[in-house]
């Protein structure tokens, strides 16, 4: 598979690339890790005039816990989440998700930022970038603009990104005490995107009840699920069976999965609720609550 | 199993290092898309969107305005010479490239050669295909109902799509076990179809040489003789004379009978390159590799078993509907339309049998047994394995006891089945105890006793398979009308080295170890100081290639046999040396000497060197021997395995905790080399029983045709193999060895199933069809309200 | 059509070439620098069969432009074998029985090579992680995990 002609250009700053951005508009594709779009246009599914490599830009790989929040560098591999200290002791939720993200070989050249502005709603960052109340950092010609995570996904493979910006820093607020979250995927197979995985964040008041609940889902509808019925319906409960059992359910619901071949719609409804009840008890688990 | 040369010899029984592996390790090995030839040019496919259309025209202008395209070839093309068709390996038709219709999905359709792979991609973008959708026929009983759309057209009396009716066994017989029987179990049973999906996909480069009129190709090709005779008849009105065709098959990147048949890209681009005279180079990309090329399965199976009360089997019937796509391309023996499907009486002492199974044409691409399946043994151990289980399930009996009560016993060998084979040795019983020993049956009965309770689900299954390979007898096995012999050529060198070039071809078994180590064996010579030579039409002996585990039955034994002649002649040069009569002369491993007198002996390296420098006056000069070899029977490996599996009830998904496999293929070469092919041969039983599957819509497109949705295992998804062996050597071979490449493949997938139907009988559930995706289990579960 | 210059490390040699925007990094280490024993095995990303050291990280190389390739330090599995002696790996492929057909074996053993510089004693489930992005048709797995484990204990032996 071979894909056609296209230009390609390698800037060496955020502002040549943006105006590389400006100029080529919607012919333009953002190069980033490649792992999604190189595919596409091997396999003539799309098309792209102009290639802009955003890999050549100093500063944009990082890691780093700063100002009451872990900023991650737009650019950064999903092998640098996996193999990072603050990751892996502060925010577990994000070792799960990087952890079952395609493969490990994939990892060590896709990005956090790509993930995010592909837009694929079978990606696994989205829901966990929800649950966290994460931030997307564009930069586009003007200047930078910070995107809350619940405005950023607009519908299939579409974002709120304009077609001159590129995500330069993802920030995710620090987890307060008492917190955890979990992300659990179900593939058929490494490498695959998920049947059906759901991420949870949640917040644990001094009594145990919980104070804060995030829920959303991955590859149950055209764009990814935050599912804020079954937040409501935890928040101020004690995290029990009973409860999770409920909020799971309710996140199911706001599943509107499309069948394919890893499974029939309703099937992959159930699964929804599934996950998102063992992502619960995790969560739960992780915050100190069991 | 004794072994009689030491390690520096290796002979049969030594886990040598494999001969193949330096190359390999250090990426030099050759594979077809590694060779680049001057002035090579590449050749790109436009391929069918559809699955049954006629073609009303296509427009190549655009594609030949691109700079660098060369040529479309388009059926046009061929008809000009007549190669617009050609015969498949079951003597029946398949387009080249069509001239008229298109009757599956991916099918090729016209071909562009250009000065780059990238730029004959962009030609076959540029091709403009002008396409009239035909009504389309996906499912094999509907293609067999009156008034179904005929789909071969082309067969001017074919009126409707059926292509074959094959029985075998006394029908009346049997249909009276049936009517006396105390118990009666009936299953139908349904094996997707799949595909081998080696990881190096098919290719070529056909070079043919206008000055002395010679061809060669660089094929991926697990038979390259017989292909070599497929492309004279083929070809031979155009003037391609046999004599004139060399095919080389260098390192073959997996096959597992997907490299066997003759695909249409060979042949176009083959007559490309006569036209052009230009190498032409045809890599086909994955996606096409699983939509195109040939398939396994695709079975459709209803079974009955009858029995008395106490569990005694007393006769099984099958039939069969076999979907073969648009043309009949198994590369089964041509007497053999349904293969050796009349296994399916499997590892037991049945009285009574009949079999019968239909071909049906769909609008698919052919094929049918490549992935390494024996001739649809797997179908066939699928059905009795299962059906087997459900009996025991309804007796109440454990399937270990009932397998046990039924097994043909040893002292019954050779045994003469109701489908009439004779199958050569057996011991199915200790290889059933002893697979049950080393997993622990009756700790895992307990467990899954306990787990039970506790609402949770585990299950245990058990196959006992008997294989058929080695075909074969050349009275009953040929292809194309060519018997299924294999062949050997040895040569000594004077100082003692050997060279041999064998009929087969290695995919990844390592013949080229194996096969010095039965000459080593046989001569006493290392096998690191034996060559070993194969996939050169041009060099190797006549054969008919590597494929349903019959290299070591057929060629394997031609190397013994060869060698053996081999001993006889140096058994004459050493008794002229020594001077004493050839009678009076013992063989020890790699030394001959005088009976009473053993400090007098020549070895073998003296007597070959004595062979060029000193042989006997009258005799000839050299020491070398061919052998065509024709086995007097099959062999029958067989094994028992066990496997171990909990469901998750929540998502379905099956996990295999453990499986061991005993496996009995006879004497053993290479230990080392037999274990490797087991854990191959299990991944390929346990991929189609839990993951793979191709399948198609309602109009005929395929799903699952790309490593997206065709979901080969990776290293997480399969367990870590356990394995052991019983040893029974086949009485008939030359070193009572038996094929083993396709056993646990054949064996693997009723474990599975057996073991997942075992987690969920207490539930009333007697069959799961395969693939058991999460979603087929989680079905169950929830029908069954135990789903989490 | 778009050229692009590059200059590359691969193997330790420098390598200069003028290559198309869209020539992918397996093609110009295949064809145009005939480093062979890169192997392709899928058009989508999931066999692994074309991996490389890509500045000391495997990477599909099916999935990497050659221009992204500039400037870059690049192993195959030609660069495994060093002064005439075998790496670790590639002993330890030799030694398991650790493959069959050879066709995903580079990969494999580029895969297991970077494993053991993060991690010199993984466990069989490190090992069967990190090779999850490598597909095999052959072995069934079991010998290529055996392969990385002998290979992991030779590693140790020499560095203790």
């Amino acid at each position: 598979m071979i894909p056609a002609a296209f230009d390609y250009h390698a800037p060496t700053s955020l502002s040549e690339a943006v105006a590389l951005l400006s100029k080529h508009g919607d012919t333009a594709k953002v190069l980033s890790g490649g792992q999604s779009l190189l595919p596409l246009l091997k396999l003539r599914l799309g098309q792209a005039g102009h290639l802009i490599d955003i890999g050549r830009i100093p500063g944009l790989e990082y890691i780093k816990e700063e100002g009451g929040m872990l900023r991650i560098g737009g650019r950064t591999r999903e092998s640098a989440l996996e193999r990072s200290e603050v990751v892996r002791t502060r925010y577990p939720i994000l070792l799960d998700t990087a952890q079952v993200i395609a493969d490990p070989l994939v990892r060590n050249m896709a990005t956090v930022g790509g993930n995010l502005a592909h837009g694929d709603p079978g990606n696994d960052h989205p829901a966990t970038m929800l649950v966290l109340g994460a931030q997307v950092v564009a930069t586009g010609p003007k200047a930078e603009r910070v995107i809350p995570i619940d405005g950023f996904f607009v519908g299939l493979f579409t974002t709120a990104l304009q077609p001159d910006e590129i995500v330069t820093e993802i920030r995710i607020p620090a987890p307060p005490a008492r917190s955890g979250g979990a992300y659990v995927k179900f593939e058929r197979k490494v490498g695959d995107y998920a049947t059906a995985a759901a991420a949870a964040f949640v917040t644990l008041g001094a009594s145990g009840l919980v104070e804060r609940a995030g829920i959303a889902l991955t590859n149950a509808g055209p764009k990814p699920v935050r599912s804020t019925a079954a937040e409501k319906l935890l928040t101020g409960r004690r995290p029990d069976a009973a409860a999770l059992g409920e909020a799971a359910r309710a996140a199911g619901q706001s599943a509107t999965p499309s069948a394919d071949r890893r499974g029939a719609a309703d099937y992959k409804k159930e699964m929804a609720g599934v996950l998102a009840l063992r992502a619960l008890t995790k969560a739960v688990q992780r915050a100190g609550g069991r | 199993m004794k072994i009689d040369t030491t390690p520096e010899v290796s002979g049969m029984g030594h886990s040598m290092k494999r001969k193949e592996d330096p190359r390999f390790i250090r990426g030099k090995g050759n594979y077809v898309d590694d060779i680049q030839l001057p002035g090579m040019l590449y050749m790109d496919i436009v391929r069918s969107p559809f699955a049954h259309a006629k073609i009303k025209s296509i427009n190549t202008e655009k594609a030949l305005k691109i700079p660098g395209v060369l040529a479309v070839i388009t059926g046009e093309t061929l008809a000009k010479y007549n190669l617009h068709w050609m015969p498949t390996l079951m003597s029946d038709t398949q387009m080249v490239l069509p001239v008229e219709k298109v009757v599956y999905q991916s099918q090729e359709v016209a071909a562009v050669i250009a000065t780059s792979r990238y730029i004959a991609a962009d030609g076959v973008d540029a091709v403009e295909v002008d396409y009239e959708p035909l009504p389309v026929v996906v499912d094999p009983f509907k293609a067999l109902e009156p008034g179904a759309t005929v789909i071969r057209t082309d067969k001017k009396d074919k009126k409707d799509n059926h292509i074959f009716h094959w029985e075998v066994g006394d029908r009346a017989a049997t249909e009276k076990a049936f009517a006396e029987a105390e118990v009666v179990v009936k299953q139908d049973c349904y094996i997707p179809r799949i595909h081998v999906a080696s990881i190096e996909t098919c290719g070529c480069i056909a070079d043919f040489d206008r000055v002395n009129g010679k061809l060669t190709v660089y094929m991926t090709t697990q038979a390259p003789h017989a292909i070599r005779t497929v492309f004279a008849l083929v070809a031979g009105h155009v003037g391609l004379s046999e004599e004139r065709i060399r095919i080389i098959s260098p390192d073959i990147g997996g096959g597992f009978g997907g490299k066997v048949p003759v695909y249409p890209g060979y042949v176009i681009a083959t007559a490309a390159s006569v036209v052009i005279g230009k190498p032409i180079k045809w890599i086909e990309d994955r996606m096409e590799n699983l939509q195109a090329d040939s398939f396994a399965r695709d079975y459709w199976m209803k079974a009955e078993l009858a029995a008395k009360k106490d569990g005694t089997i007393t006769a099984l019937r099958i039939k069969t509907l076999a979907d073969h796509g648009c043309a009949d391309a198994a590369a089964n023996p041509s007497k053999f339309p349904a293969g050796l499907f009349s296994i399916c009486t499997g590892s037991y002492d049945i009285k009574h049998a009949f079999a019968e199974v239909d071909g049906a044409y769909t609008n698919k691409p052919p094929g049918g047994v490549a992935y390494r399946c024996s001739f649809r043994v797997t179908e066939a151990v699928h059905m009795i394995e299962r059906v087997t289980d459900i009996l025991a399930q309804q007796l109440k009996m454990d399937p270990a006891e009932l397998r046990l009560k039924n097994f043909i016993p040893k002292e019954k060998f050779p045994y003469q089945s109701a489908l009439g084979w004779e199958y050569d040795s057996g011991d199915y019983a200790r290889a059933l105890k002893l697979a049950m020993e080393r997993i622990g049956y009756p700790a895992l009965r307990k467990e899954q006793a306990e787990k039970r309770a506790r609402g949770e689900l585990m299950g245990i299954g058990i196959s006992s398979f008997t294989e058929i390979v080695g075909a074969g007898p050349s009275k009953h096995f040929d292809i194309l009308g060519i018997k299924m012999f294999d062949s050997a050529e040895i040569r000594i060198h004077p100082t003692g080295k050997a060279i041999a070039r064998f009929g087969t071809k290695s995919q990844g078994q390592g013949h080229e170890t194996t096969y010095a180590q039965i000459i080593a064996e046989e001569l006493g010579i290392p096998a690191s100081a034996v060559q070993i030579e194969e996939g050169d039409t041009d060099t190797a002996p006549y054969g008919l290639g590597t494929y349903a585990s019959r290299s070591t039955p057929t060629a394997g034994a031609a190397g013994a046999m060869a060698a053996r002649k081999i001993r006889e002649k140096a058994k004459k040069i050493a008794a002229h040396l020594l001077e004493v009569s050839p009678e009076d002369l013992v063989w020890e491993t790699g030394k001959f000497s005088v009976r009473g007198a053993p400090q007098r002996s020549k070895t073998i390296q003296e007597i070959a060197f004595a062979a060029y420098t000193n042989h006997p006056q009258g005799m000839e000069a050299g020491l070398e021997a061919v052998c065509y070899y024709d086995p007097p029977n099959l062999t029958f490996p067989f094994g028992s395995y066990i496997c171990v599996v909990d469901i998750d009830r929540g998502t379905g998904q099956v996990k295999i905790r453990r499986f061991m496999a005993v496996d009995d293929c006879g004497n053993i070469i290479n230990p080392m080399i037999v274990d490797g092919q087991i854990h191959g041969g299990l991944s390929m039983g346990m991929a189609p029983a839990l993951m793979e599957e191709i399948s198609y819509d309602e109009n005929g497109n395929v799903q699952g045709g790309s490593f997206m949705d065709y979901l080969v295992p990776t290293a997480m998804e399969t367990p870590s193999w356990e394995t052991d062996k019983t040893v029974t050597p086949s009485p008939h071979h030359p070193f009572g060895a038996k094929g083993v490449g396709e056993s646990a493949t054949v064996g693997a997938p009723p474990a599975i199933v057996n073991a997942v139907v075992d987690a969920l009988s207490h539930l009333g559930v007697t069959h799961v069809e395969i693939p058991m995706t999460p979603e087929r289990v989680w079905r169950i579960l929830k029908e069954k309200g135990v789903a989490e | 059509m778009a050229m692009h210059t590059i200059k590359l490390t691969v193997n330790g040699e420098p390598h200069e070439a003028t290559v198309e925007s869209r020539l992918l990094l397996v093609h110009l280490l295949r064809e145009n620098l005939r480093l062979t024993g890169t192997h392709i095995g899928c058009d989508t990303t999931h066999c692994g069969a074309c991996t490389i050291l890509f500045d000391g990280q495997p990477v599909k190389s099916c999935t990497v432009l050659a221009v992204q390739a500039d400037g870059r330090q690049l192993i195959t599995v030609e660069g495994l074998e060093k002064d005439n002696k075998l790496s670790a790996i590639q002993d330890g492929f030799y030694q398991e029985h650790g493959l069959q057909c050879g066709y995903c074996t580079p990969g494999m053993m580029i895969t297991g090579t970077a494993l053991l510089e993060r991690n010199n004693s993984p466990s069989e489930l490190e090992i069967r992680e990190a090779i999850s992005g490598n597909l095999c048709r052959c072995t069934g797995y079991v010998n290529i995990v055996k392969a990385i484990q002998h290979a992991a204990r030779a590693t140790k032996q020499e560095t203790p």
